[in-house]
C-alpha cells in the first residue's frame, strides 16, 4: 500500500476497499516514523488531514467522488495555504500564515483532494539541492548522504520514500524536474501559463511554473488536469490554453512514427558517463518502441544558465523587495528609523543565497549596467526560444537527460555558489522558452536514479505524456523503491 | 570584476556586515564574470523576450471585484492601530 500510485489508491477507494481516513492515517504514520530520517515536511497538522479525510469520506457518501476524491497530496511551502504557516523555508515569514489558499490549492481542495502538509524546499525555491531552507537540508531516501536535488527537494523525498503518493513542486529552472530525477519519481512542468501563479510565492515571475511529483505518468497527468485552467487572477495565466484529454494522452504504448531529437548540445564532456549511458539505453528503448531518433542542435544551450542567472536574480530582487517589514514579515527590533527597519530586517530574514541572488539582480539592473546584462539576456533568451522552434520543425519532441550526474553529497556544492548553478543545465532553457518539460525515472548510476527529460512544444504536454507513459509501460524503473523505507516485500 | 557591494546592497537595502560584505564580493564576482559569456553572442537586431508566449496582455471591466478583507490582510503585518500600518516616524 505505501508505494502506491494515485491510480491505486483511488481504485481502492472506489471500490470501496478502504477509506480516504484510513489512507490519510497511513500516510501520517509513515511521515511520524520516517521524516525525522528525511526533514521532508517542515509542517504536519494530523487533526486537521484526519479532518479533511473524514469530510471527503462524507462527501462520497452523499454525493459520489471528485476527481482526487480523499487521496494524499503534499504541498511545497512555497503555496499559500490557510489555517496553517506558509514559510517558503525563510526565517523572513516566521510567524506568517496566508490570508487566502493559493488558485491551485483551490483547485485540488474542490476535487476532493486531502492536503497532508507542507514540504521542505530551499529558501524562496532559490537552489538546486534544499540544502538553503531556513529549517535545515533535506535528505535523499536512495542515500540519505546525498541531496534530494531542488529546490523542491522536500516534495521529492516525500513522494519517493512514499510519506505520501503525490505532491506539488514548483519549477523556475528544473525545481521540479531536477529533484524528481534525483529521487526516481516522474515531475512535469507544465507550459507557461497553464497553471495559475497566484498564491505561489514569487521567485521569477516570467519563468515559474506549478506542476506535480509522482510515482507515474498517469498521476503526474491526473494532477495537473485539476490544477490547470484559466485563473483571472494571474494576468500570465492564459485564457484560451491548447487543452486535451490528459488520462487519454497516457494510454499510448508504443512511438510508432514518433521523431524525438536528440540535441547533441545535451551530451557533453563532463557530464557523468553512467547518466549518459543511461539516458542513450533510454532512447534505444524508444528506437525498439517505433520512433525515430534524430540527430538535432540547439546551438544557444551554453548561454542558458548566464542568461538565467540574470534575469531570475532580477525579477526575484524585485519581487523580494515586499518584505519590507510593513505588511507582513519580519521586522527588526527596535528599528531607529524607516531605512534602518527595511535593511535590518531584511539582513535578519534573508539567508545567505537569497541576499546573493537579490544582489546578482539590483546589480544586473542597476544604472550603467541593464544593457549589458538585463537587455542582452533578454535577446539570448529569444535566440533560445528561436532554438527550440526551429528543432520543433524537424522533430515531434526533445529528449535528453535531466540532470548531468546524479544526486551529490550533502555539503559537496555548498561553498561554490557558481557549481551549484550549473547542475541546472539540462533544465533551465526550457523554463527561458516557456515550454513544457517532464522527467522521467530511466535507471541508476552509482546506485541513484537518473533521469530522463521530455520536451515539447508549448501547450503539447499530450505529446510529452505519450511518449512517456510508452516508456513507462516498457520498462520497470517507476517500480523501483527505495530500501529502508518499509516497502520491501 | 569590482563589484561595490556595499552599494548595490544599499540599493537592495540590506544591510550587510562588513564581514558578509567580504565574503559576498568575490562570489559576486565570479558569478557576473561567468555571467559575461553573454558577451559572446551575437544580438544585433535581435528583440528582447518580453513574454514566453506570443499573447496579448488580458483585459478585463475597470469594476471592483475583491471583497473587503482589511482585517483578514492585516493580521500578518508586524504592527498595526485603527486598520492602519504602523511604521517609525519619517517626517518630524
Amino acid at each position: 500500500m505505501p508505494f502506491s500510485t494515485l491510480t491505486d489508491i483511488q481504485a481502492k477507494l472506489n471500490a470501496g476497499e478502504t477509506t480516504a481516513v484510513q489512507v490519510a492515517q497511513t500516510y501520517l504514520d509513515r511521515i511520524a516514523t520516517y521524516n525525522d530520517d528525511l526533514n521532508a515536511f517542515v509542517h504536519i497538522d494530523p487533526k486537521n488531514v484526519l479532518a479533511q479525510a473524514e469530510a471527503s469520506d462524507a462527501y462520497r457518501k452523499e454525493h459520489g467522488a471528485r476527481p482526487l476524491e480523499g487521496l494524499p497530496i503534499a504541498v511545497k511551502d512555497i503555496f499559500c495555504t490557510q489555517n496553517g504557516p506558509t514559510r517558503c523555508c525563510s526565517n523572513i515569514l516566521e510567524g506568517f500564515e496566508a490570508p487566502y489558499d493559493a488558485h491551485v490549492i483551490t483547485r485540488l481542495r474542490e476535487a476532493g483532494a486531502v492536503l497532508v502538509g507542507k514540504t521542505n524546499m530551499d529558501e524562496f525555491a532559490m537552489g538546486s539541492s534544499s540544502e538553503t531552507s531556513a529549517f535545515g537540508g533535506v535528505q535523499n531516501p536512495w542515500n540519505t548522504d546525498c541531496i534530494p536535488g531542488g529546490s523542491s527537494g522536500g516534495s521529492a523525498a516525500a513522494v519517493a520514500a512514499a510519506l505520501t503518493p503525490a505532491a506539488l513542486g514548483t519549477d523556475t529552472g528544473g525545481s521540479i524536474r531536477q529533484p524528481a530525477s534525483l529521487t526516481g519519481l516522474v515531475g512535469l512542468k507544465p507550459t507557461y501559463g497553464r497553471v495559475s501563479r497566484r498564491g505561489i510565492i514569487a521567485f521569477a515571475s516570467s519563468l515559474d511554473q506549478a506542476g506535480p511529483m509522482t510515482r507515474t505518468v498517469k498521476d503526474a497527468a491526473l494532477l495537473t488536469s485539476i490544477m490547470s485552467g484559466h485563473d483571472a487572477g494571474d494576468a500570465t495565466s492564459v485564457a484560451d490554453a491548447p487543452s486535451f484529454d490528459w488520462l487519454a494522452a497516457c494510454e499510448a504504448k508504443d512511438m510508432k512514427g514518433l521523431r524525438i531529437g536528440k540535441p547533441k548540445e545535451y551530451f557533453i564532456d563532463g557530464m557523468d558517463e553512467e547518466v549518459r549511458t543511461q539516458v542513450e539505453t533510454a532512447l534505444k528503448k524508444c528506437q525498439d518502441l517505433g520512433a525515430e531518433i534524430v540527430d538535432i542542435s540547439l546551438p544557444h544551450t551554453e548561454y542558458a544558465v548566464a542568461a538565467y542567472y540574470v534575469i531570475a536574480p532580477s525579477e526575484a530582487s524585485t519581487n523580494l523587495s515586499r518584505y519590507d517589514a510593513v505588511r507582513f514579515g519580519h521586522r527588526c527590533d527596535n528599528p531607529e528609523d524607516l531605512e534602518d527597519m527595511y535593511a535590518r530586517s531584511r539582513d535578519e530574514g534573508f539567508g545567505s543565497e537569497v541576499k546573493r541572488r537579490i544582489l546578482t539582480g539590483t546589480f544586473a539592473l542597476s544604472s550603467g549596467y541593464y544593457d549589458a546584462y538585463y537587455l542582452k539576456a533578454q535577446q539570448v533568451r529569444t535566440l533560445i526560444s528561436q532554438d527550440f522552434k526551429a528543432a520543433f520543425e524537424q522533430v515531434d519532441i526533445i529528449a535528453t537527460p535531466t540532470s548531468p550526474i546524479p544526486a551529490f553529497k550533502s555539503g559537496e556544492k555548498t561553498d561554490d555558489p557558481l557549481t551549484m548553478y550549473l547542475s541546472d543545465i539540462f533544465t533551465i532553457a526550457v523554463n527561458l522558452a516557456g515550454l513544457p518539460g517532464l522527467s522521467q525515472p530511466c535507471g541508476f548510476a552509482q546506485d541513484l536514479p537518473v533521469g530522463l527529460q521530455w520536451i515539447a512544444p508549448a501547450w503539447q504536454e499530450d505529446k510529452i505524456l505519450a511518449a512517456a507513459s510508452a516508456y513507462e509501460s516498457a520498462t520497470d524503473w517507476h517500480n523501483q523503491y527505495p530500501k529502508g523505507f518499509g516497502g520491501e516485500s | 570584476m569590482d563589484i561595490d557591494v556595499k552599494k548595490i546592497a544599499n540599493l537592495s537595502r540590506i544591510r550587510l556586515t562588513d564581514n558578509e560584505a567580504k565574503e559576498l564580493a568575490p562570489q559576486l564576482s565570479s558569478i557576473m564574470g561567468y555571467i559575461d559569456k553573454l558577451s559572446e553572442v551575437n544580438t544585433d537586431g535581435v528583440p528582447p523576450t518580453a513574454h514566453p508566449h506570443d499573447v496579448a496582455m488580458p483585459q478585463r471591466a475597470d469594476v471592483v471585484t475583491n471583497a473587503d478583507r482589511r482585517d483578514a490582510l492585516q493580521q500578518p503585518a508586524p504592527r498595526t492601530e485603527s486598520g492602519l500600518y504602523v511604521v517609525p516616524k519619517v517626517i518630524e
